[in-house]
Formats: structure tokens, sequence, C-alpha cells
């Protein structure tokens, strides 16, 4: 029976781990490669990195990353973040991560989907969407981009069914309402893209307890979810997560 | 101790020469036949898709070059696209593979609640013994990545085995050659040891 898989999320600004709330007030927390290896050996299914510094010069720091955390860890893990051209998929890709995701670049330019499924295959493009609730749109959340702070004109469940048919093999679904409250995901978000789309969908936005995880898991029909403070800050381990769940009936892995 | 790596195309090898390298094996890109001459032993990794792959080996000649490995002692693994093209036939873009062993790539039935692909960790059933799973536990888990599975012609071949949906064959082998559908490099502890294992086989020609 395939597992719910605990993803572990880690923003990285500037060569280093940062955590802040709704993409605002960043605090360095760590070395992204030591932080890494440490959730790899407690056993954490997957990794995701979003480089988050802003300026394109400090690029090659996050390449370097890719490539040390590649040489430590030996489950999957995604990058994203600044990812505009197939050129930049595929140096993330050949440092050795499995999956590439894009986010704000993608709504500007659905091409880039396209391209990177038919070079690198569907199962290394991730689509990442931020979705903002609004019952003015037809499934009521709408599509944001540059971390929650612009507006598009997109509806969620649309654009991840036009990203699933570009190609893209995942989606990471993250709620800009929820991301940072610790309150919860969104369920009925996260039910809603994962019922209507047939490829996995990784929950994201608002982990603060183990419930949480729990329904989102089962009520929200995700196929993995995304956790950062919820273990940056000590808070629980990945043990504790998954022994809570195997306790509830959810198949995880735990022969790590 | 010289592992080669086929190079068929840009494909990342990066994951495997990094879980190589933790074992303390050397190796050898392999992007034309001559570059496989004196190798210990060969691995076959694949992401993408199975007639750009075949494509591409035919373009640099390994086509052949990898049917004559296969009939040699010399042993070669195949992973995830790499263990499907070693099928007869894949029903992805309904393409002519490589033959090594008998059978066809299967796309994934759709079915209520299961996602296709299959993305992440699922349990391997070992079916028989083999080498390869020497020391691993029956049902550790595997990372796997794929909408096709492969269904090997003779029951022989079927070495380990996997459910979603169907139950397929996770893990194949005939003579000196064995190929996964999962991603041991990416497997953690277990997929290390099946790597392990794969250098420390001693097999014979088929």
């Amino acid at each position: 029976m395939l597992t719910k898989r605990i993803v572990v999320c880690l923003d990285v600004r500037d060569g280093k781990t940062t955590k802040g709330v709704k993409f605002e007030h960043n605090v360095d927390i760590g070395d992204p490669v030591e932080m890494a290896e440490a959730y790899y050996e407690q056993g954490a299914d997957e990794l995701v990195f979003y480089d988050i510094t802003a300026s394109a010069e400090r690029r090659g720091i996050m390449i370097d990353i890719v490539r040390r955390v590649a040489e430590r860890i030996f489950v999957p893990f995604s990058v994203g973040g600044g990812i505009a051209k197939v050129d930049d998929m595929r140096a993330v890709l050949l440092a050795g991560a499995e999956k590439v995701s894009v986010n704000s670049q993608a709504v500007r330019n659905p091409r880039i989907i396209e391209e990177g499924a038919a070079q690198f295959g569907s199962q290394a493009v991730v689509l990442g969407m931020d979705a903002l609730r609004d019952p003015s749109m037809p499934s009521g959340y709408r599509v944001v981009v540059d971390g929650g702070r612009v507006r598009t004109e997109l509806d969620a469940l649309a654009w991840a069914k036009r990203a699933e048919s570009l190609g893209a093999g995942e989606i990471v679904l993250n709620s800009i309402d929820a991301d940072g409250t610790r309150e919860g995901y969104d369920i009925e978000l996260t039910r809603m893209i994962s019922t209507e789309l047939a490829v996995p969908v990784v929950a994201s936005g608002g982990a603060g307890r183990l419930d949480h995880i729990e329904r989102v898991l089962t009520e929200g029909r995700a196929d993995a979810a995304l956790v950062a403070s919820m273990v940056h800050l000590g808070s629980f381990t990945i043990p504790e997560i998954k022994g809570y769940l195997r306790d509830r009936g959810v198949a995880v892995r735990l022969d790590y | 101790m010289v592992v080669g790596l086929i190079d068929y195309k840009a494909g990342n090898l990066g994951s495997v020469e990094n879980a190589l390298a933790r074992l303390g094996a050397a190796t050898r890109i392999v992007d034309r036949p001559e570059r496989l001459a004196g190798l210990d032993r060969a691995i076959f990794p694949g992401v993408g898709e199975a007639r750009a792959a075949m494509e591409a080996l035919r373009e640099r000649g390994l086509d052949r070059a990898l049917a004559a490995l296969s009939r040699s002692a010399t042993p070669l693994l195949g992973i995830c696209i790499g263990c499907q093209v070693l099928l007869g036939r894949s029903e992805e873009r309904d393409t002519e593979c490589l033959g090594i062993i008998a059978g066809t790539s299967r796309r994934f039935p759709p079915a209520p609640g299961l996602k296709i692909p299959q993305i992440g960790w699922n349990q391997v059933y070992h079916r028989g013994r083999h080498a390869l799973f020497r020391g691993i536990p029956d049902g550790a888990s595997f990372y796997f990545d794929h909408s096709y599975y492969p269904e090997p012609a003779s029951a022989e071949a079927w070495v380990a085995e996997t459910d979603y949906g169907v139950r397929f064959a996770s893990a194949l082998a005939r003579g000196s050659v064995v190929a996964v559908q999962f991603h041991p490099e990416k497997s953690g502890r277990w997929g290390l040891a099946l790597l392990a294992n794969f250098l420390a086989w001693r097999a014979e020609a088929s």
C-alpha cells in the first residue's frame, strides 16, 4: 500500500534556512544541508527547498546547497523559487534534485510546465500553487503569486487542472489563508483539488498540531502533508508525527 | 570496483552516482559502447519516458551493447525507466524496447482513489529469494515514481511485488540482469542496502 508522505519544507534565503509568517518577518534558523541530513535520519519521506533569495546572482548558492544535499540524503527532494526557464530547471535537476517546482513563473508563462515535462518528464515537474479563499471565484479560491502578494485572475481549480494537462506531475497546494497560522490546513481546498485531479497533491500551510496532519491526509484526501515550523521549532519530531498517524490508522513509512 | 552508469540523454545520473559514492564504488559514465569495456558491473538508471529513452539508446548504439552485456556474466541493474525498457515493449507511446527480459510495461489502469503517477513509498514483498534482497526485510519500503509498471512474461523473472491497484513486479531478474521499478538511490537505508547487494552480487551469465 502506498503510504502518506511527510514532507519537510525548508525556505532558504542567502544560503540559510529561514522561517517567516505569511512570507514576512523571516529569521534564520539553521544550515539547510545540516537540517536536511537531520530530517533524513529522522525519517522524513521527502524534502522541499524554496529559494526565497531575491537577487539573481545568488542563484549559485542554491545550486551549491542542492549539490551538497544530494550527496548526503537518499530520499527525494524538490527545489523551487525563482525557476523561470527550462535552463533553471536543468541546473537544479543536474545538481541532484528529483523535482523542480514552479509557481509564479508558471502563471506568467504556463509553457514552462509543458517544456519542463517534455525535457525531464512529468515526474520532475511540480506545480506550486498559492490559493486564497475568494467567494467570487468559481471554485471559491483564487490563485495568488509572488508569495501571496499579487492576485491573479485565475481560479485555483481551473489552474490546477490546466497545469496537470500541461504535464505537471504533482501539485504542492498552499493555502495563503492558513499559511503560518498553525491553526490547521485548509481541508476544503485540499479535498477539492485532490479529488478533482489525477496527480498527487501535497497539502501545505497551517500545520500546528498532530491532528491537523491527520485530518488533511484523511478528510482532505491529500497524498502528502508538508510541515515546516512544526518540526523546525522543535515542537514535534518526524517520529512523533508518524507514530501519531500510525496509531490512527494512517499508513506511513516507519522502516527508515 | 568500477560501475558503469549508462548515460543515454541529459538524464540525471547524479543521484545514483551519489549513492554509489556513499557505498565506496567508483563510477564511469557510459555514453557509447566502447566505454563498457572492462567494467565490473553496470547500472541503467532512468527517468523520463520509454520512447525517448529507446531513441537515445539506439542513437548511441547502446541498445546492442546492452543486449550483448546482458548475455555476459557482468551484472546489470535497470532502475525505473531503465527497468521498463529492458522488457520487450512498453505501452508508453507503444514503444518497442530492448527485449532483454520478456514482458511488457503497462499503464496503471484508472481506479477510484488511486493517483497516477504512483508517487511515494510503497512496500516491496519478496517472491522467492534473490541476492538483491539479502538482509532486507520482506515488505520494506522503497520510493516509487511511475505511471507504467513492468509485467514479465514469465513468473520466473518475478523477484518481488508491490500493490498499487494491481500487484505488479517491482523487481525482476534474468541471469546476470536485475531490474527494479522503484528508485533504490532515493529509498533511504533499504535502497542503499539493495545497491550494496548489487555491488556484491556474483551473477552467472544467462
